[in-house]
């Protein structure tokens, strides 16, 4: 549907650039208005003879009209036939969607459909092996069926078992039945609060970290006002937070956050920000303040008070922890980010910040600011392991900078030669300079 | 005096069970609950066979068995491991750390029997 949404609206783009009324543009293509109206709000399905005339009258190329569809359908469809098998004749793609458009996008669906069941199943055999309230549950059940079992084999097949014996076994299995009642009892309410019985609703925690934080825009007026003690309340005002690892990641970032807005409050940080503008050297100085909580506070302000902003915290594995992205700069988890991000480059050098004007190798990309640090964790001790965690914030890009050359993931990045690849992009561009 | 088997868990009933049946067959079962000092009591009791339960608290079966073999004395003592979790990891990590039986609960009477009867005989 999306495919012929684009053509919908390319339509009545260029009629209303071309000053034309509806009604004169159906006359001319031989279509009752009503039925324009439809196709123009994306409501019919268009192809063949309707497409061509509505082209003609509107002096454009019929492949203008319908190209974003079939760029989608390209994309998917090579995406597709990189992961599957049986060869397909990719030389006669173009031939393919343009005879049989609707298999073609059959095809493209069923593919992404495919790859949300991988993931999710990922997503549930993670849960399964690493929850250690399940696999303590079961270790539970399976010691007191073990006694049980041993126990009762007893009774039944020592001959002449002496009175004594025979009651504390009696005792035993008693008291190992309730023990297992019990187990089973929580096993089972375990697996019926679990969430996932809706199949689309699976989700890790740390995606509901994301919709928590994406549902509050990043920023938390109650603890802005309340400090500390908001928190509690926030978790428990939220509808997102199904699994306990994911409410337990939250507080966390939010107790974070709290440190921050005592150090920083947003009235004097607003009132800084008008002055001095979002430049965080400037600010540390001004209020004696280190660099990595200016840069949390100004990638978690609202766009009123700060402009558009993004910030992307990772651990000192590169895992992210937290990712607010920035209009024209993707940050997505799946499948891995670029290293040449300068958050991954900081990581290296603890303490020394780091600004860099990028721009990410995509259609929709636009150049940003990049500022980054690492700091250290947790108390200071000799020889103790280096814990860190680097941040980077985000800003639209500088005027007049050449801004560098980034990534977002390597499976969907076309710069061709690249020494921070691990693995081959599935953009046509990049995979045919590598051959 | 029949032969010493010295039985490492931590469930109470189990140990119970397992002593009485191994007791009635003949054996000496002396027993220990803990992977703490699991150690201390293999060297000082010397059994001719140890049962050692993987999930014990203190030190698990794994890193006790490494113990037991990594001790020259000790090389030859015959081990039979009892376990709740019956993956092929579990048992090829076993096999790899010198095990000569690996049995997951439930088990049966019947086989705890001949399994000791079987290590110890060899």
């Amino acid at each position: 549907m999306s495919e012929s949404a684009i053509t919908g609206t390319r339509i009545r783009e260029r009629r209303q650039a071309l000053g034309l009324k509806q009604s004169a543009l159906a006359a001319s293509a031989g279509i009752s208005p009503s039925y324009l109206n439809l196709i123009e709000h994306n409501r019919r399905r268009i192809g063949g003879k309707i497409l061509l005339r509505l082209a003609e009258a509107l002096d454009v190329e019929p492949q203008a009209l319908s190209q974003g569809a079939e760029a989608a359908l390209i994309a998917g469809l090579r995406e597709a036939a990189g992961d599957g098998c049986g060869a397909p004749e990719l030389a006669r793609l173009e031939e393919f969607i343009g005879r049989f458009p609707g298999w073609a996008t059959l095809m493209l669906a069923q593919f992404r459909e495919g790859q949300e069941r991988a993931q999710m199943v990922q997503t549930l055999t993670d849960r399964l092996a690493h929850d250690p309230h399940l696999a303590a549950s079961i270790h539970e059940v399976i010691s007191v069926v073990t006694a049980i079992r041993s126990t009762a084999a007893i009774l039944v097949e020592t001959e002449k078992l002496e009175p004594a014996w025979q009651a504390r076994f009696h005792r035993n299995i008693n008291e190992d039945s309730q023990r297992l009642a019990e187990g089973a009892t929580s096993l089972v309410r375990y697996l019926d609060a679990a969430p996932g019985q809706e199949v689309s609703g699976v989700r890790s925690p740390q995606d509901e970290v994301d919709l928590f934080l994406e549902a509050h825009g990043f920023h938390f007026a109650t603890i802005e006002a309340g400090g500390v003690g908001a928190i509690d309340d926030l978790l428990a005002a939220s509808d997102v937070l199904s699994l306990p690892a994911s409410a337990l990641m939250v507080r966390g970032l939010l107790e974070r956050y709290a440190a921050d807005a005592a150090r920083l409050p947003l009235g004097v940080l607003v009132e800084a920000l008008a002055e001095l503008g979002p430049d965080p050297a400037a600010l540390a100085q001004r209020f004696g303040t280190d660099l990595p909580c200016i840069l949390r506070r100004l990638g978690m302000l609202p766009p009123e008070n700060v402009g558009p902003v993004g910030l992307v915290i990772v651990d000192g594995s590169g895992a992210i922890l937290l990712a607010r992205a920035i209009d024209g700069f993707s940050v997505s988890r799946m499948g891995g980010t670029c290293p040449l991000w300068p958050v991954f480059r900081v990581l290296a050098q603890p303490g020394v910040p780091l600004r860099m004007e990028l721009v990410q190798a995509s259609r929709d990309a636009r150049p940003v600011t990049a500022l980054a640090i690492t700091e250290p964790l947790g108390p200071p001790d000799f020889n103790a392991p280096p814990l860190v965690r680097a941040s980077m914030l985000l800003l639209p890009g500088a005027e007049g900078a050449e801004p560098a050359a980034v990534g977002t993931s390597c499976r969907i990045c076309p710069i061709a030669v690249c020494a921070a690849r691990r693995e081959p992009s599935i953009l046509s561009e990049a995979a045919s300079a590598e051959a | 005096m029949g032969k010493l088997v010295l039985l490492i868990e931590d469930e109470p009933n189990i140990i119970e069970a397992i002593s009485f049946i191994l007791s009635r067959d003949g054996w000496e079962v002396k027993t220990h609950s803990n992977g703490h000092d699991a150690m201390d009591v293999v060297r000082a009791r010397r059994p001719d066979l140890v049962i050692l339960d993987v999930m014990l608290p203190g030190r698990s079966g794994f890193d006790l068995l490494g113990d037991i073999r990594g001790d020259a004395a000790l090389e030859a003592l015959p081990v039979l491991m009892l376990t709740a979790r019956g993956q092929r990891k579990d048992r090829e990590m076993a096999e790899a750390a010198g095990v000569n039986r690996y049995m997951t609960k439930p088990f049966s009477n019947a086989d705890v029997l001949e399994a000791v009867r079987d290590l110890v005989r060899e």
